[in-house]
């Protein structure tokens, strides 16, 4: 049993990497991940940078809350 | 949504909504500080000079974040496997003009810091900064568009005015751009408003006085 699933597993693997193996003999692929799937990943990383950019801003803006708040204590 | 196909952009036309807001919303907080310095030279209450400080803190903040993504966007789009290298793009007109003008209210806070006295901190600082406002239109909106640039708005790349001409974004951009600016400014007037609070609690002694 286990030796046919193994065997299944293999031809899939084989068939994908032919697959992938012939895509690259078509047309000459950037090999970048940003690039893929019509650069989607790019506005995914923009998204992210705004993200991450506000997060830090508004979090040093709450510790100098707090920093606030204990003085006053 | 459904966006317009286009070559080399592909999907990251959708950048419009992030990249693009970020320098409409920097360019509302320093339009807002301006006039907040106006109204400080006009009455000398140093409320107005905490709110310029601020919005302008806030704008330059947004013009970082613009000048990131826009540097990511252009890492994928302008560089190509086409003529353009990375040293062509750093020889961009409106890059270069970017930086100029966040330096310009870079040197804004620099001179704040610099001054021990605090209404003369605030009048000279209140002029510096109708004076970074002005820099802003040469430097961001002008030259750049004197001049060719791979940026959309330049002469050559045949767009004309981007995101403000009715002929050229497309309307289903629209639909989510113009909601997306006054969201994204909406946030950077909130974020600006709790610290002007922050600031007026810090200083309430002295502005009582």
């Amino acid at each position: 049993m286990n030796k046919i699933v193994l065997r299944l597993v293999l031809c899939v693997f084989s068939f994908v990497l032919s697959a992938v193996c012939f895509a690259q003999d078509t047309k000459p692929e950037m090999a970048d991940v940003m690039r893929s799937n019509g650069k989607i990943y790019v506005v995914v990383a923009v998204c992210l940078t705004i993200l991450i950019g506000l997060f830090i801003y508004v979090f040093l803006l709450d510790r100098k809350i707090s920093r606030l708040e204990k003085g006053k204590d | 949504m459904d966006i317009p196909k286009l070559f080399i952009l592909n999907e990251t036309i959708r950048n419009l909504y992030f990249h693009v807001c970020m320098w409409f919303g920097m360019m509302i907080l320093f339009g807002t500080s301006f006039v907040y310095s106006i109204k400080y030279l006009r009455g000398f209450n140093l409320c107005n000079d905490i709110f310029a400080h601020n919005y302008a803190a806030v704008g330059s903040f947004f013009g970082i974040l613009g000048y990131a993504t826009g540097t990511i966007w252009a890492n994928y789009t302008w560089v190509t496997d086409q003529s353009q290298s990375l040293g062509s793009i750093l020889k961009e007109p409106k890059l270069i003009g970017a930086a100029i003008a966040l330096l310009i209210y870079g040197a804004y806070f620099v001179l704040r810091g610099s001054f021990t006295d605090m209404d003369k901190k605030a009048r000279v600082s209140a002029v510096y900064n109708i004076f970074a406002f002005a820099m802003l239109f040469p430097s961001i909106w002008i030259i750049p568009r004197l001049v060719g640039s791979l940026h959309p708005g330049a002469p050559g790349s045949e767009s004309g005015n981007p995101a403000l001409n009715f002929k050229d974004i497309d309307s289903r951009l629209r639909i989510v751009f113009y909601p997306a600016v006054i969201g994204w400014t909406l946030l950077g007037v909130w974020i600006t408003t709790l610290k002007i609070r922050l600031q007026l609690i810090k200083d309430k002694t002295l502005i009582n006085e």
